[in-house]
């Protein structure tokens, strides 16, 4: 399954900010879905142009970054505009789901096909626990109210006649925050949540949205306001050109200064370094990386037991903007990257003040006709090196701390925070103990951060890109032996 | 044997709209036609510029014929096509 950000989102984001840059803002925006589906067009998806609209109006309310569960439909989009263009501060909780959309996927269950015989050992029957099958006109049939889905009954049909239909959000999200409701719709539960994003990737329909802050962003542009805007290392990946024509472009959208966040992955590399070095002294079994958002709201809400485990070191965002900060203390800081997580990350976090994602940025560069391969490629000040340029890549973080460090590193890499490996993480916690390595690298995405959900190439265009800036990268500086600091 | 160009467009309207997960096309689609066909990643071939037509990107371009919102299918099929014209 793509998690590419999908082609429908990216259009309404760029149209968002042509509307913004028009004459007419409030009207151009009530008129994006009808421009989307003008009178008499195909109708691609939905049963007819009028459901069409109506959720290209609700996708339409994410990017203008509010809740579209809020929404009663009487609100036309002019009003949104006007109300996301007086807003004082984006909304918290950045994730929202568009239940239009979601209902077409029906509800988790467990389903006999056609292909049942009939047979008569009927094992489906004997091995369900609930007495949940039973034979109606010479067919299994299962009586939903009794099913608990424990899928015995799909390894026990020879005719592999049964299947479990899929509801890809639930079956996606790490710690059971989202669900289908009784009327069909995915909701999220907010308390246990850690906006990692995977639903909004996995889901087909597109149903779960970010709460975009691209309009904070656009007004502060249209403002001229000092802008400061620091970039991850994932977002190499994500377009073409050099690094050097990149900055030049982010510039030309009206980005005063620009920070590569590989800068501050170099200062974490450094600090983990070294903090992995003295635990290890002191006795500890492992230590476990801390630059995924996402698995730092996790220790946070559902494995505590684990945080004592966790590098102390603090992100590449954080460290980038404190360096930003304290070479330009009167701008304002946005930070971009693939990944809705950092949004949470950005609330707890002073020195950041907005985050957009890839395909938000994207957007910029289409509505303002920005061609990245006509920038200059711009000399690049302070370069950080390889491996913090390398940090997006899943093992990219680990490894780079290996290179660093004075000491004997061992990674063990989780690529995706998912079911098997949360059990893991439980099991490391609970015994203090790691048998699969010293250095436990955690990243919430499949792939790592190019696998994020706002992403806008696949990952192996991602890494082709990374890895041709990687080879004109210098490597990090090794530690001091320890023999060698006693002499200075 | 006809030869088949093919031109993707790396222009950056196309590389976001979705070119930039065309690259298998560059790397699988010449081995699978015998060299028949020939795939380069090009710059911006200027077709998104006008008013709009940045929602039909990413572009293809399957000799002289233009393949809009353009997927490896899609471009595949018209490269078919071609090729089973003679």
């Amino acid at each position: 399954m793509s998690t590419n950000s999908i082609h429908l989102k990216k259009e309404i984001l760029v149209r968002i900010v042509k509307a913004f840059f028009s004459e007419n803002f409030e009207k151009q925006a009530r008129l994006i879905p009808y421009d989307m589906r003008p009178k008499g067009a195909e109708v691609p998806f939905r049963c007819c142009i009028y459901k069409e609209r109506a959720i290209l109006k609700d996708r339409v309310i994410a990017g203008l970054g509010f809740a579209i569960e809020d929404d009663d439909e009487t609100v036309s989009l002019s009003e949104y505009a006007e109300k996301s263009l007086e807003r004082k501060e984006p909304e918290k909780n950045p994730l929202t789901v568009l239940g239009a959309a979601c209902k077409a996927c029906v509800p988790k269950r467990i389903h006999v096909t056609d292909l049942c015989q009939g047979c008569v050992a009927r094992p489906c029957v004997s091995t369900c626990k609930f007495g949940a099958i039973e034979i109606v006109n010479g067919h299994s049939v299962i009586d939903s109210t009794k099913c608990k889905a424990c899928k015995m009954c799909i390894n026990a049909c020879p005719y592999n006649a049964i299947v479990k239909v899929a509801v890809p959000c639930e079956d996606n999200c790490p710690v059971n925050a989202i669900e289908k409701n009784e009327d069909g719709t995915a909701k999220i539960d907010f308390d246990k949540c850690i906006s990692c994003g995977r639903c909004v990737s996995k889901c087909p329909f597109g149903a779960v949205h970010e709460k975009s802050q691209l309009i904070e962003v656009l007004k502060l542009l249209k403002a001229e306001k000092e802008l400061t805007l620091m970039f991850a290392p994932a977002v190499v990946g994500q377009f073409p050109g050099t690094i050097g024509q990149l900055k030049s472009a982010m510039k030309k959208v009206g980005f005063t200064h620009v920070y590569e966040v590989a800068q501050g992955a170099d200062v974490t590399i450094k600090n983990e370094a070294k903090e992995l070095e003295e635990r290890l002294e002191e006795g500890q079994d492992f230590m476990t990386t801390s630059c995924c958002a996402g698995y730092n709201q996790f220790t946070k809400k559902h494995l505590p037991e684990i945080e004592q485990y966790k590098s102390d070191t603090k992100t590449p965002m954080y460290y980038t903007a404190e360096i930003a900060k304290k070479e330009h203390p009167n701008a304002i800081n946005i930070f971009v990257s693939p990944c809705v997580a950092k949004k949470q990350e950005a609330f707890e976090n002073e020195n950041v003040d907005y985050v957009l994602n890839t395909a938000e940025l994207g957007a910029l560069f289409i509505g303002l006709q920005i061609e990245i391969a006509n920038c200059e490629d711009e000399e690049i000040e302070n370069e950080p090196s390889k491996q913090g340029r390398n940090f997006p890549v899943s093992g990219g973080v680990a490894e780079a701390v290996k290179f660093r460090a004075n000491c004997e590193v061992c990674p063990s890499v989780i690529n995706g925070l998912n079911k098997d490996s949360i059990r893991l993480l439980k099991k490391y916690a609970q015994n203090g103990k790691c048998d699969d390595g010293n250095l436990v690298e955690v990243m919430c995405c499949d792939g790592g951060c190019i696998g994020g959900n706002a992403t806008i190439a696949d990952e192996r265009t991602a890494k082709k890109l990374i890895k041709t800036i990687l080879d004109n990268s210098k490597d990090i500086e090794k530690e001091e032996t320890k023999e060698n600091a006693t002499k200075q | 044997m006809k030869k088949v160009d093919v031109k993707v467009c790396m222009g950056t309207t196309c590389f976001v709209m979705g070119s930039s997960n065309l690259q298998k096309l560059i790397d699988v689609v010449p081995r699978k036609f015998k060299d028949n066909v020939e795939v380069s990643g090009m710059a911006c071939l200027g077709m998104c510029s006008s008013s709009g037509e940045y929602s039909k990107a990413p572009y293809v371009k399957v000799n002289d014929v233009v393949v809009q919102e353009a997927t490896i299918d899609k471009v595949v099929e018209e490269i078919e096509r071609q090729l089973n014209e003679h």
